[in-house]
């Protein structure tokens, strides 16, 4: 199929950044002022969906509104921790919740190595101090065709990435979860290959979308969800988004990635939503919003092409899926 | 009572009423909304994993006839085979309303294009006529030879439940692969003695032990 790629930009016709955000924060304004006055018509029927839901993890105050966040009414909190791959707790999709109970994520540190100039191991704290926490609304959209949208608190991987000073030999990202099969039970059965891996390429990873999440819904993340910290990449299939990272690696060969591993021709490295791209078992055309009956249309790039295309100019997306 | 007024009269009528309960648990769950975040997927799973749990009953009820030598148990064989027609019907229904919005064309690609589809429609397809022929004046009209040579097909059915179950799964193949092999171990019992016989032989020829005592007597 011959699919039509969209002219150069010419740079006259760049918004530039400022602008844009501002065109955002416009939007995004006028679009709470939309929902409030709703709001207080119907009674504020999705105060049920508030941060103030999540039980018993310490909540952030005085988080910075991302111009990111899509406005689309919140998957329940209850849904979003309770309907988990997390197969390092076990396999069903209830399973994580029943079987993190228990686990601590802490005291935490992360090692940081390969092609940067900041190797080390550091405590989770002196990782997240020098970043500013903020809210993001993402729309997560798994491989099995199910979707949610989740408020996530955290800050822009880039950012992270930053700190560390890659070198110029550092053309990939490479993440590892935990691997402690007395803490994460399901790990006592090699239904993957431990310990769950997985990788961006670095323009991908400096991408002011992707980032590292400590929280949802105003609190901490509960331990089904990936606590301490996880990635979110919103444009790509959810299983890229890693969690309870502990290692992140920097890497000049494209890094093995544990589903691709599993089965290369069904979850290749890139992983982005798209529609046009089945999975070789099943359908990615439509997608289940979890809360729904009926099933909705896919969007290309999970719905932010407009932010993320360019990341693949002159890349044939069914080749590398 | 006799044996048989024992099964047609008390353990039917109670295993009727058993087969009902995980379709009334469903009900409950959606009564109560426990069907968890993702209610289709919860419905069309339940569903799927009975049809398949009954038919491999179904194909049990022999051999456990044989085994006990209860043979009067075979009459409660009907009624296995069609609560797994039953669960099937609420199984593809589900898929084709809610995943499909009974969208013929959809549902038709689907079939044509994705394995897991095809065997499990198929599977679900060649039930229906084991089904309608499951009537006594039905079967009486076909003559009970050609009704047995249809009824063959169930063998089919379950491969393709096992099959569907099989395709569908991600990584852990755990739980279909236990059905393949109760599959598996239920059509071993329907080779016939001789050839279990032979088969039982050969296996025994080609055993490492054999092998090993044949090798030794050769250098002797």
């Amino acid at each position: 199929m011959l699919i039509k790629r969209p002219e150069a930009i010419k740079p006259s016709e760049i918004t530039d950044q400022a602008t844009y955000l501002n065109r955002r924060q416009f939007i995004r304004d006028s679009g709470l002022l939309g929902v409030g006055v709703a709001s207080a018509l119907a009674g504020l029927p999705w105060a049920k969906n508030s941060w103030a839901e999540a039980p018993g993890l310490p909540s952030y105050t005085d988080l910075r509104q991302s111009p990111f966040s899509s406005d689309e009414k919140l998957t329940e909190y209850e849904d979003a921790t309770s309907y988990n791959n997390f197969y390092e707790f076990g396999t069903d999709k209830s399973d994580p919740k029943a079987n993190s109970r228990d686990f601590v994520p802490r005291p935490w540190s992360v090692v940081v190595d390969g092609a940067c100039e900041k190797p080390g191991r550091y405590d989770l704290e002196d990782f997240l101090r020098p970043h500013p926490l903020e809210e993001r609304i993402y729309r997560l959209r798994c491989v099995e065709a199910w979707s949610m949208v989740i408020p996530w608190v955290g800050f822009s991987l880039g950012d992270a990435l930053k700190r560390l000073q890659p070198t110029s030999r550092a053309k990939y990202v490479a993440f590892y979860t935990l691997h402690d099969p007395e803490r994460m039970p399901g790990q006592k059965r090699r239904v993957l290959q431990w310990p769950y891996r997985e990788g961006l390429r670095m323009d991908e990873a400096m991408h002011p979308l992707a980032m590292l999440a400590v929280g949802m819904y105003g609190a901490e993340l509960p331990n089904q969800n990936g606590a301490p910290l996880r990635l979110v990449v919103p444009w790509k299939y959810g299983f890229k988004s890693i969690k309870s990272i502990v290692r992140i690696s920097f890497t000049e060969e494209q890094p093995v990635c544990t589903w691709n591993q599993v089965q290369p021709n069904e979850y290749g490295f890139y992983s982005n939503v798209n529609p046009n791209v089945d999975h070789l078992r099943w359908s990615q055309k439509k997608e289940r919003r979890i809360g729904n009956w009926l099933k909705q249309e896919t969007l290309m790039f999970n719905g932010y092409a407009d932010q993320v295309a360019s990341l693949y100019n002159g890349m044939d997306l069914k080749k590398y899926f | 009572m006799t044996r048989a007024q024992i099964i047609t009269r008390l353990l039917k009528p109670a295993l009727f009423v058993l087969l009902l309960v995980p379709l009334a648990l469903l009900v409950g769950r959606g009564v109560t909304d426990t069907l968890g975040a993702n209610p289709v997927e919860t419905i069309t799973y339940q569903t799927g994993l009975w049809a398949l749990r009954l038919l491999l009953l179904t194909l049990a009820i022999t051999p456990l006839c044989r085994l006990t030598g209860i043979n009067e148990l075979v009459r409660l064989r009907r009624m296995t085979g069609l609560y797994s027609f039953f669960y099937a019907l609420l199984h593809f229904s589900t898929y084709a309303v809610l995943d499909h919005g009974l969208d013929l064309a959809a549902i038709l690609a689907d079939v044509v294009k994705r394995p897991y589809v095809t065997v499990g429609f198929s599977a679900f397809v060649l039930l229906i006529p084991l089904a309608v022929t499951s009537h006594n004046r039905i079967i009486r009209l076909l003559g009970g030879k050609r009704w047995k040579r249809l009824h063959r097909l169930v063998y089919l059915c379950a491969l393709g439940g096992v099959l569907h179950y099989l395709w569908l799964v991600k990584a852990d193949t755990l739980s279909p692969l236990l059905y393949l092999a109760l599959f598996l171990g239920l059509m071993l019992f329907r080779i016939p003695p001789r050839t279990r016989a032979k088969l039982g032989d050969l296996l025994r020829r080609l055993g490492p032990n054999e092998r090993a005592q044949r090798l030794l007597k050769e250098e002797r």
